[in-house]
């Protein structure tokens, strides 16, 4: 019987929700096997949080090592798995440590890569958005197991209940991936708000708000939505760089996306032009940001936003 | 310290971009330096100024090594001009089409034979937009992965190099010996521009251009027939219809907060 492994993304103890999506992925091609590979003694709690998702069989391998060594540490147990259980193809969410993860895997069980894919045929054709969303290209992998890297939010999935069967594994770490140690760890602080490559609506704010995002923010939180940045604002200090949507920053494709005070470079409609609605405030009526509105305002956000979170906030009370 | 930064030719990041079967169209558009690749050229050299200071010939060098066609010399020339000592191109008809996996190898073959002590990277090229050239090349050497830097501090005597990692996930403090495989974010410095010295001094500097055989690797193991994957079909998306603009005449965000709750996406 044919399986696609999954590799599972956790922090804290909890299980990122990207876990639910690769199983929903996977689940096309063949039975579902998880791996889980957590600091001793976490295992058990993180696989029981799998058990909403269609997922047949968890390996759970334990080891201090993965937090001392990272990636490389990471990258042979994953590979050891691979060898010893040949599953049709290894599933990994899109980041930057599990694209690394993946791409020491590849080279290490000399199998082919495909990064960031946004769809997954039953016969393992991905396809991919590049060149910020101006294209659609399909690949497959041709050596080894298909290695394939999946983009956060890509697929809907509806949680239901599995009995998977728990199996503990032990993997070797290589004194090559020891070469590294992680001394400390801050994990990035989590505003109240969603997660940008994840949320449902984005506002993101540029050069335009002069460096007071306030407004933005505001209109976001009326809408529940994630805020993101422009670049020029991210490299004035005004917002943090992990806010940034672009080509060097974060791709997302909300339902919608509000563009305020941002003119729509190229590098930044990589990363935000497959947004299903896209609304821009901009004062300039030339800002090439306009060319791909559904609606564009043209006129000064500091004005715009307060009235439109005002209306939204007297529909929600109303 | 021999340092060697991997640097790429990449179609402009400004340009609108072309497929031709499946394949990106470089000739149609500009080619020009890895914006990304800047950073770590700078990093490099804010780390071998300090130690040629005073002395007449460096012997704290930076080699640029790329892989591509025989016009990359154009930026790795940009490369030069910023103050790298000389640099290596891998040309070969038969590496057109390689992928990450075939890249990785040509790069890391090269790297070998170089007696390196660190090799920089960008963290991604801006037109395959993978991020995962340098963590490869760390497999493949069998060195320390230090990716993702937006701080690096090199101990030359302690042989010994840290850096702060920076990604969604948070901040890593990490260390390893050298020699290590680095690839840096762009929040990382500010690159220079080349000055008019540095341009002229480039010109006199050396590109080493090697076929795959001069690196020791065999054409059937790169290119576009032995690619570990392989393109289907590329399509251009439909362009985004154009929408409606109107000029806020005081009940602009009257108009904007209509229009969403129509579409009724809250
Ligand atoms: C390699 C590379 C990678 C890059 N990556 C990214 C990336 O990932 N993301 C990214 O965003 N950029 C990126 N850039 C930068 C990009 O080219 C632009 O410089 C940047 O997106 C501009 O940001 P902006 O639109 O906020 O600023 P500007 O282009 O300065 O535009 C500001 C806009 O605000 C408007 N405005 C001013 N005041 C108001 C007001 N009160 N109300 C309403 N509108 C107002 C102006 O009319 C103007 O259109 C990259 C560049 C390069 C070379
Ligand atoms: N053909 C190449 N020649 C030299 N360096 C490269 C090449 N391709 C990628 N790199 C390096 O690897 C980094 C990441 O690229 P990528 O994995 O393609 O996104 C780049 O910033 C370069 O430093």
């Amino acid at each position: 019987m044919s399986n696609v492994l999954i590799l599972v993304d956790h922090a804290s103890g909890n299980i990122s929700k990207t876990a639910g999506e690769l199983a929903a992925f996977g689940k096309r091609i063949g039975g579902v096997t998880a791996l889980v590979l957590a600091e001793p003694g976490s295992g058990a709690v993180i696989a029981d949080q799998l058990k909403t998702f269609e997922i047949e069989k968890i390996l759970i391998a334990e080891s201090a090592e993965f937090a001392i060594h990272g990636i490389p540490a990471i990258a042979d147990a994953v590979a050891s798995v691979l060898a010893s259980h040949s599953p049709k193809a290894l599933l990994i969410s899109t980041s930057a440590r599990g694209k690394e993860i993946a791409a020491r895997v590849a080279v290490k069980s000399n199998s082919g890569l495909i990064t960031d894919a946004i769809d997954l045929s039953e016969n393992l054709i991905a396809t991919q958005s590049i060149f910020g969303g101006s294209f659609n290209v399909h690949s497959h992998v041709k050596t080894g197991t298909p290695i394939i890297t999946i983009r956060p939010s890509a697929i809907d999935f509806t949680a239901t209940s599995s009995n998977p069967t728990i199996e503990n594994v032990t993997v070797e770490i290589s004194d090559v991936a020891k070469l590294v140690s992680i001394n400390n760890m801050q994990p990035a602080v989590k505003g109240g708000r969603p997660e940008l490559t994840e949320a449902k609506i984005v506002v993101s704010g540029g050069r335009g708000t002069n460096g007071d995002f306030s407004r933005v923010e505001s209109f976001a939180d009326s809408l529940g939505a994630a805020v993101g940045a422009s670049r020029a604002a991210t490299d004035a200090g005004w917002y943090p760089h992990t806010h940034q949507v672009g080509q060097t920053g974060k791709t997302v494709s909300p339902q919608l996306y509000v563009a305020c005070g941002i003119s729509g470079a190229i590098q930044h409609r990589a990363g935000m032009q497959t947004s299903k609605t896209i609304i821009a405030v901009n004062k300039d009526p030339e800002a090439p940001i306009f060319d791909l509105a559904d609606l564009g305002i043209v006129g000064d956000l500091f004005a715009v936003l307060p009235q439109a979170e005002a209306a939204i906030n007297a529909k929600k009370h109303g | 310290m021999k340092i060697a930064v991997c640097v790429k030719q990449v179609p402009d990041s400004w340009a609108e971009k072309k497929m031709i079967n499946g394949l990106l169209d470089r000739a149609g558009v500009d080619a020009v330096l890895n914006d990304l690749d800047e950073y770590a050229i700078e990093e490099a050299l804010r780390i071998v100024e300090p130690l040629n200071e005073g002395s007449e010939t460096p012997t704290h060098t930076i080699t640029l090594i790329s892989m591509g066609p025989d016009r990359a010399t154009e930026a790795i020339r940009k490369g030069l001009s910023m103050g790298a000592h000389d640099a290596t191109l891998i040309s070969d008809s038969a590496l057109a089409g390689s992928d990450a996996l075939a890249t990785s190898k040509v790069l890391a073959e090269t790297i070998k034979s170089g007696g390196y002590d660190l090799v920089f990277c960008g963290t991604e090229s801006t037109d395959a937009r993978m991020s995962v050239i340098p963590a490869m090349l760390a497999e493949r050497l069998g060195w320390a992965q230090l990716t993702f830097a937006g701080v690096v501090k090199v101990d030359v005597s302690g042989n010994k190099v840290e850096i702060d990692r920076m990604t969604d996930a948070g901040v890593e403090s990490m260390s390893a010996n050298l020699p290590a495989v680095i690839s840096v974010i762009e929040k990382i410095n500010e690159p220079r521009y080349p000055s008019f010295k540095g341009i002229m001094a480039s010109k006199k500097k050396t590109i080493n251009t090697k076929s795959l055989s001069d690196v020791g690797v065999s054409a059937s193991e790169v290119g576009l027939a032995t690619a570990w994957s392989v393109v289907d079909d590329a399509a251009a998306r439909p362009p985004r219809e154009k929408g409606e603009k109107v000029e806020d005449a005081g009940n602009g965000g009257d108009k904007l907060a209509e229009f969403i709750l129509e579409k009724r996406i809250v």
